[in-house]
């Protein structure tokens, strides 16, 4: 499997680090809700097809981004740095 | 109704050239059942088996998305054993060993078992403390456990690297040796032809696209073939446990990740135990054709395409010439991968759901195969009394919601990330 990296181009998949699901979202810091935390924490959708996950270019830029994947082929579609969609995000607050 | 098998069977028709019947019927869905299994592998055709011979329901259904035992059932490294240290798991894993050790006979159905002994070795003083307590925790159990010096193992497994340079040296090692290989395929074969003979409908080509609801309760399920009403229905699909369980609306704290395994040319017979390195998660047994059957960690990633990485292949190659330098030159026969369910604590769930009538069997990263007789035996009587056998209850699905996670190997949760 060869991760396009949007820094450093096609590059193997062992020069990453896998970082899991990347459309889960935090609860807010303080929040005591545990029920929330442990859904954030311990649940998975796990899908079998489309997902949008985290990477770290580990051995190449270090930089962490986001890939998609399917999951029932390991096709790779688009990626981009996951502090270009943090950027994004905070710009929509 | 179908014969038994027996020395007599076996001579007759060899003398007379009569075709043997089919092992197990293919009957079509009935329209209710008392008791649904999904999945027809190894844990839901046990399960199967034992709701009919121990508890008496026999209007059961298995219900197997493609062929019978095509799963994980026929793709793991064949391995059986009881060296567990929690309790809970100590005593479900050795009543696993129990019934693996009267399986050929209960089924009428031969498996193969081979108790040739696991070897776990330890390559520091530390690693062999910690073998030495596991042991005795065994022991304390009833369970066979014996703490092999460096000498002895030397003497057991004189191929192993015991020179001086050796990058992993050798300080002994914990031996069980009940432990062993089961021919895996003729599990799911000797499970489905036992249960059909009581009356278990096993009905193949068959998926399930989602549950019949009745408020918070289950009360059967939407296939591919039909609608199928059901008192209890009871998911066993370890690899999917995510999609079924998604169709009946539940979310579980699971990850589909892949595992392979690797067997290599046949050659002589050499290596006469299971041995497990202690270095890295790698496993190594010599298969009755002569092969060698070997397998090590996960790829890293969730993914359910049954296709392993090449990475991986290599990493597992390196483990494997650690421990064993001659084998250097062998050459791979075939290597095949399997999907697993990632728990973050590595143990499984075994038990009821929040919905009525509807249980879960799953989560069994690594050890399912073993597992096998003990999940049927445990899940059929759970089922049957509507109540948690008292070996799974360590097992149930809630327990990080109760802040009780059951880690097995004393080393934190999510180790299957790092």
């Amino acid at each position: 499997m060869r991760i396009p990296c949007p820094q450093c181009g096609e590059r193997d998949y062992t020069e990453f680090r896998y970082g899991g699901d990347a459309t889960k979202v935090r609860p807010a810091h303080g929040s005591g809700d545990l029920k929330t935390w442990y859904e954030h924490v311990f649940l998975f959708d796990n899908p079998k097809g489309a997902h949008r996950e985290f990477w770290q270019h580990t051995q190449g830029c270090r930089q962490w981004l986001v890939l998609e994947r399917d999951t029932a082929t390991n096709t790779l579609g688009r990626s981009w740095l996951a502090r270009e969609r943090a950027a994004r995000e905070a710009s929509h607050e | 109704m179908i014969s038994r098998y027996s020395a007599l069977a076996l001579l007759r028709r060899a003398l007379t050239g009569a075709p043997w019947q089919r092992a197990w019927r293919a009957p079509d869905p009935q329209p209710t059942y008392d008791v649904i299994v999904i999945g027809g592998g190894g844990h839901g055709l046990a399960t199967a088996y034992y709701l009919a011979a121990n508890h008496g329901i026999r209007k059961v259904a298995v219900l197997e998305r493609g062929y019978l035992g095509s799963g994980n059932v026929g793709r793991n490294t064949t391995l059986v054993r009881s060296n567990y240290m929690m309790d809970g798991n100590t005593q479900f894993f050795e009543h696993s060993l129990k019934l693996w050790e009267g399986l050929s006979h209960e089924l009428n159905y031969n498996v193969m078992l081979s108790q040739r002994g696991q070897i776990v070795l330890a390559h520091g003083p530390s690693q062999l403390d910690v073998l030495a307590r596991k042991g005795n925790v065994m022991r304390l159990n009833g369970i066979d456990a014996e703490l092999l010096e460096r000498s002895d193992v030397a003497r057991m497994l004189p191929f192993l690297d015991f020179s001086p340079a050796a990058r992993f040296p050798i300080f002994g090692g914990l031996l069980q040796r009940r432990a062993g290989t089961v021919r895996h395929d003729a599990v799911a074969w000797g499970y489905a032809r036992a249960a059909d003979r009581l009356g278990v409908d096993i009905i193949e080509q068959c998926e399930v696209t989602g549950f019949l609801r009745d408020g918070d309760r289950i009360t059967g399920v939407e296939t591919t073939r039909g609608r199928i009403g059901a008192g209890r229905t009871a998911i066993s699909v370890a690899g999917h446990t995510s999609r079924v369980a998604a169709l009946a609306g539940l979310k579980l704290p699971v990850e589909s990740h892949l595992l392979q395994a690797f067997v290599s040319e046949p050659i002589k017979p050499f290596l006469d135990h299971v041995l497990s390195f202690g270095a890295e998660l790698f496993y190594i047994s010599q298969s009755d054709k002569g092969g060698l059957v070997f397998g090590g960690h996960i790829d890293g990633f969730n993914t359910y395409t049954q296709r392993g990485q090449f990475a991986k292949v290599r990493t597992v190659a390196e483990c494997a010439v650690s421990l064993i330098p001659s084998i250097s030159r062998l050459r791979l026969l075939r290597h095949w991968a399997g999907i697993q369910d990632m728990t973050p604590d590595g143990s499984p769930f075994i038990g009821r759901t929040p919905l009525r009538d509807l249980y879960l069997n799953g989560g069994w990263c690594y050890q399912g195969f073993k597992a096998t007789p003990a999940t049927g035996w445990c899940l059929a009587h759970t089922i049957a009394h509507e109540t948690e056998h008292p070996l799974i209850r360590h097992l149930s699905l809630d327990r990080f919601e109760r802040h009780n996670g059951f880690d097995e190997y004393g080393i934190g949760l999510w180790t299957y990330k790092q």
